[in-house]
């Protein structure tokens, strides 16, 4: 597991970075916490002349209150997302879905930012993001864009991030009084999750009035299982009302078969999962 | 605390923390990759992407002119001087089994072979240079599927004209043992019961921590071997038999290992490699293969189809029992290759008195990483199948399962008892193990939430699983080895040596790799010779130091090893008694000797063990005739086998919507005869628990359609973390073995053996109710699903894995380099 030689650049600013991604181009990788892309180059999969490493640039790392959103640092690592006071108050679905990704080493070592930039598909915070309908902030060359979460996620592995360009941030639109749920379905307790679902709701005197239902590793991309959501807007926040529009959650999804489990397996699970994590959002 | 603490009377009992822990755990120690020689050059392999191929041309050039490359190997250009890997137990007189050259020149026989070999002045230039070796193959079709590969539908090995390597067979008239049991099951199909199944045993993968690694310094007298083995002594015997060097001329040193569980008592391909290289090229040279490598190329161990067909009376009395097993041996046939399972022949009658037995096991050739010992090595697979199968015919009676075993088991008057296998279990006690294990489980109230939650139609049900092992370990007596056609001994070896100030140096044979022989057997010597715990030195895996051993395997060290360390040091006494009646101007025969001092009885006159070390040592006022040493050797040969066992028992809650299941309380009562050390039994008893629920719930080895290891990190193949684990409730009963002095039984794959059954039988309990009979192994949520909504017990588990490291990603993606099927070079 020893990697084919590269150079190394650790910029302290998103321009210097920059820079050095229009100069290198293809041969060159950007490094955040490492987590996913060490491996890969260990493994031989990929062999970059170059890393950058995103480490050094303070301005990346942090989160912070921006009126109706809260924003986090492409370079924040999940341990300080899962523990942040702000998300946990407007954004509660983002800290629960951290809770349980991978362990604590890889937890205080990767990013948030590189963890959706690396958009694996059974990774766990995609869905989450997509659910909360986050905004995307991507810098490049001439200035930055901002690309909504249906955009961002592309294909496997692939999302709207250019190859000179770099995710700085990430804006999560406050969900402040939001009920939130993670429920992440896994054989062993460090395994990326077979199917997990990640649900808001917002309840009103016992009546769903919105639902939000991100879904992980049910297809290339986290997707939105929108029918459910429909389906739960003006329902009782009860067992069977959940249950019935639960019932809609591999609606139009294409999940892979491996050895976990192969798609309709996995179909027949994401009712099940869809149905406990929205009556734990909803406090049922 | 001022006060000082007096010595406890005896070692042996005391829960002694691991002396050897500290240097272990933090890795300030002599493992082999830490080994760095002056000019020492580093090796990278070249292994094979295919199960079967023949190879028709390696290029060597490019890798040859690569930065500080020194050299590029094949095969070819070793020839016989690279040597075999052997297999040590043909267990039949006619096996088929194929040459198995470290590195082949014509043909490879599975994904992951060593093709070629680089050498480098660093391990990443080696590495870098390894995937420039272009090898041009004619992939051929490959024999993987087991059950295919026993019809020999697509040959393994085409020039051998069958995979089948040997068919072994045990049966009970046949050795006058017992009954024929054809007759018992012909007889049970008309006025009794008859419960047939078939079990799958999945391959696993050893998983040792440390991956492995060797090093070899040619330079010298002797050429020293390091290798992060279990089996020093056998590697030594293997390099002389196999490459042309004298034994005397080579040494071999196991330094600190890290784990092996039977995944180490391997003489492999890379160290034959490395030994030609070094040799060839005069310089030191050093491999440590990848994580990656060690999964695919490291012994797998089970793998077997199990057809088992047990009678009964209609009251449950078991009257004959037959086993039909298809081994798969992988590629070749290895060291100990096709006696693995036959370690199960013996034991799939475990804890019962049946009548007639039958054994069968046809070991068939695949293109598959090759087999071997594994913790447990053939008892687990025997365990395996036939505590499902009492639990299988307990539920066709409808009573419980611990009652359908206490009708057929050995009673404790019974003892020594010998088995239908021919075996004579010397003492046990089955019937104090399960009750201890019943009131500590709390078996009774537990059965009563089952069957509230069963009457309720809880979405979680619970299932208890029983699991009344027994299992032969400390390998073994070298007659029955002998009439087994194993080609070695099972004897083993110990030296006491008394240092001149009165220290202990204790060199064994038997080889540790994390089991705590050191703080053990330092318990036993510090209570026989009455000195320090202290002042004991245990001194191990190395051919210079240790010279003569059969190493560490098959819960062998305590009870073979620890015997010879016993007997050597009664030895050091009965040498010393005369120097101390000559120092104490006494009669020998007016000596007693106790705590470490030899006294004159009737008198306070005395002359300590270390006193005489010293007065040795000078060797001025010795006896006439008596030489100026204590030091003595002991080898043990032991009479018979060993026999511990246990009742465990499990209870599993099982998620009927998911399939999901989860571990809810497992008790065990072993009984391994006396204890040495409470707090190395517990941590043996527990991590071959995890081991044997791993495979129950967890592990398995799995193959794409292709013939390549998809389960290829530890992404794929799960091994559990104690986040997944709960707390174990392990207790004893003791029934002293009779065969050796210190009356121990073997723990080392105990828990092992058996749990995987204990595991299984909870889960389909809990699910039996919905029509459930068996659940394939690894018990998959997807599996229990399937079996709860589909009857059947399963399926296959999918040849996918989920893909978290692709060469993709968001910026900057780059095609992957080498990625044509004909480069050289996994990682
Ligand atoms: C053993 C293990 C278990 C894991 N389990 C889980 C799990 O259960 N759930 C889960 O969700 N994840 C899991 N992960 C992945 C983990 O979350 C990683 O931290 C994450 O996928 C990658 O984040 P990183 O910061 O380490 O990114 P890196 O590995 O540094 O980068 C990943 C990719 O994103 C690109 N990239 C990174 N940052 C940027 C940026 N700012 N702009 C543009 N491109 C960028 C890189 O070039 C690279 O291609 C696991 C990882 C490991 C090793």
């Amino acid at each position: 597991m020893i990697p084919t030689q590269f150079d190394y650049l650790a910029p302290t600013t998103v321009e210097e970075a920059l820079a050095a991604l229009a100069e290198h181009g293809d041969d060159a990788k950007i490094m955040a916490g490492g987590q996913s892309l060490l491996p890969v180059l260990r493994m031989r999969l990929n062999a970059p002349e170059l890393v950058i490493d995103l480490g050094r640039i303070e301005a990346l790392r942090g989160v912070r209150d921006d009126g109706d959103a809260v924003v986090i640092g492409a370079m924040t690592p999940h341990a300080a997302v899962g523990k942040d006071p702000l998300l946990a108050e407007h954004a509660a679905l983002i800290p629960k879905a951290v809770e349980h990704l991978a362990d604590a080493q890889i937890r205080h070592r990767g990013t948030f930012g590189g963890a959706l930039a690396h958009a694996d598909p059974a990774g766990d915070l995609g869905a989450p993001a997509l659910a909360l309908g986050a905004q995307f902030v991507i810098a490049g060359r001439g200035g930055t864009r901002t690309v909504a979460a249906d955009d961002f996620f592309v294909d496997l592995f692939e999302t709207a991030i250019g190859e000179d360009e770099i995710l700085t941030e990430v804006r999560i639109p406050k969900h402040t009084g939001w009920g939130a749920h993670y429920e992440k379905f896994v054989r062993v307790a460090h395994q990326w999750p077979i199917v997990a679902v990640a649900a808001a709701v917002r309840v009103e005197g016992g009546t769903i009035a919105e639902a939000r239902v991100g879904l992980t590793n049910m297809g290339n991309t986290p997707l939105r299982a929108r029918a459910v959501e429909e389906a739960l807007v003006g329902q009782p926040a009860s067992e069977d009302a959940v249950r019935a529009a639960a019932a809609r959650a591999a609606d139009g999804t294409s999940p892979p078969s491996d050895l976990n489990g192969d798609a309709d397996y996995r179909r027949h699970l994401a009712t099940v999962v869809t149905r406990r994590a929205v009556l734990a959002a909803a406090g049922a | 605390m001022t006060a000082t603490q007096e010595r406890p009377a005896a070692e042996i009992g005391r829960d002694r923390r691991r002396k050897e822990d500290q240097r272990l755990i933090t890795g300030r120690t002599r493992w082999t990759d830490n080994i760095v020689l002056p000019g020492m050059l580093h090796l990278a392999m070249v292994r094979s992407p295919f199960a079967h191929a023949r190879i028709t041309a390696i290029d060597t050039s490019a890798a040859k002119q690569a930065t500080n490359v020194v050299g590029v190997f094949t095969g070819a250009d070793f020839g016989e001087s690279l040597g075999v890997n052997i297999n040590a137990w043909p267990i039949t007189p006619d096996q088929v089994a194929p040459v198995h050259s470290p590195m082949p020149t014509d043909r490879v026989a599975f994904a992951g072979e060593v093709v070629a070999v680089v050498v480098a002045r660093s391990a990443a230039e080696a590495r870098d240079a390894a995937e420039l070796v272009d090898v041009d193959y004619d992939e051929l079709p490959a024999a993987l599927d087991l059950k295919a590969a026993a019809a020999d539908e697509v040959l393994a090995h085409p020039d051998l004209g069958t995979n089948k390597s040997a068919l072994w067979r045990f049966d009970s008239a046949e050795a006058g043992t017992g009954g024929n049991v054809d007759e018992a099951i012909a007889k049970a199909r008309t006025d009794g019961i008859v419960i047939e199944r078939e079990y799958r045993q999945q391959r696993l993968i050893p998983a040792f921590m440390e991956p492995r690694s060797v090093v070899v310094d040619p330079t010298g007298e002797q050429l020293t071997m390091w290798s992060a083995t279990q089996i020093p002594h056998i590697l030594r015997f293997a390099l002389a038999a196999t490459t042309g060097v004298p034994e005397s001329k080579i040494r071999v040193i196991a330094p600190d290992v890290g784990g092996g569980f039977g995944g180490k008592l391997q003489t492999t391909p890379e160290e034959w490699i490395a030994w030609a290289v070094a040799r060839r090229l005069g310089k030191p040279v050093k491999y440590t293969e990848t994580r990656s490598e060690s999964l695919l190329s490291g012994h797998h161990g089970r793998d077997q189809w199990q057809k088992l067909t047990l009678s009964a009376e209609k009251d449950g009395t078991v009257t004959g029992f037959k086993v039909e097993l298809l081994a798969d041996l992988g590629a070749y046939v290895s060291l100990v290759g096709g006696g693995v399972p036959v370690l199960g022949a013996f034991m799939f009658n475990a804890i019962y008195k049946f009548p007639a037995y039958q054994f069968n096991c046809q070991t068939v050739l695949t293109n598959k990483t090759w087999t071997d010992a594994y913790r447990g090595a053939g008892r687990p697979e025997a365990t395996f199948a036939i505590e499902r199968m009492m639990t299988e015919l307990a539920a066709e009676l409808g009573v419980d399962p611990l009652e359908i075993r206490e009708k057929n088991w050995i009673t404790h008057e019974e003892f020594p008892f010998t088995t239908v296998a021919g075996l004579e279990y010397d003492s046990g006690n089955y019937e104090a193990a399960t009750a201890r294990a019943k009131e500590l489980f709390g078996y009774d109230e537990l059965r009563a939430e089952q069957r509230r939650r069963r009457e309720a139609g809880d979405t979680v049900q619970l299932g208890i699983g029983v699991s009344t092992f027994t299992e032969m370990c400390g390998l073994a007596p070298s007659r029955v080895l002998g009439q087994l056609d194993y080609g070695a001994g099972g004897w083993e070896h110990a030296s006491v040596r008394m240092t001149a100030t009165g220290k202990v140096e204790v060199a064994v044979g038997v080889s540790p790799h994390g089991q705590g022989h050191e703080t053990a057997f330092s318990q036993i010597v510090a209570d026989r010779l009455g000195v320090p715990f202290e002042d004991v030195e245990i001194l191990h895996g190395d051919t210079q130091i240790s010279h003569k051993g059969l190493d560490t395997y098959g819960s062998r060290s305590l009870v073979v090893g620890g015997e010879a360390v016993v007997r050597a040091a009664d030895k050091v006494i009965e040498k010393a008694r005369p120097i101390a009646a000559h120092l104490l101007e006494a009669s020998v025969d007016d000596l007693e000797f106790a705590g470490g001092r030899f006294t004159v009885r009737g008198t306070d006159q005395g002359v300590g063990i270390g006193e005489l070390a010293t007065a040795v040592f000078t060797a001025h006022n010795l006896p006439d005739g008596v030489e100026p040493s204590l030091d003595s050797d002991a080898t043990f040969d032991p009479v018979n086998f060993n026999y511990p066992h246990g009742t465990h028992l499990c209870a599993m809650e099982v998620d009927t919507e998911t399939g999901q299941v989860r571990m809810r309380k497992y008790t065990c009562v072993d009984d391994i005869g006396n204890i040495i050390n409470p707090l190395i039994v517990s941590g043996q008893v527990h991590g071959g628990l995890v081991q044997g629920i791993a495979q129950a719930l967890w592990e398995e080895a799995v193959y794409d359609d292709a013939g390549t290891l998809v389960s290829g990190s530890f992404v794929d193949y799960l091994l559990p973390t104690a986040a997944d684990t709960i707390s174990f409730e392990i207790d004893h009963t003791t029934s002293p073995a009779t065969t050796n002095t210190l009356g121990t039984k073997g723990v080392g794959e105990a828990g092992t053996i058996a749990s995987t059954p204990a595991v299984v039988n909870a889960v389909v309990d809990a699910v039996r109710h919905l029509g459930v009979d068996d659940i394939t192994m690894p018990c998959t949520p997807e599996r229990v699903w399937r079996a709860i909504n589909a009857a059947g017990s399963g399926g296959t588990t999918e040849g996918a894995a989920m893909p978290h490291f692709e060469a993709g990603g968001a910026a900057g993606n780059q095609e992957t380099p080498g990625a044509s099927s004909t480069q050289g070079g996994l990682q």
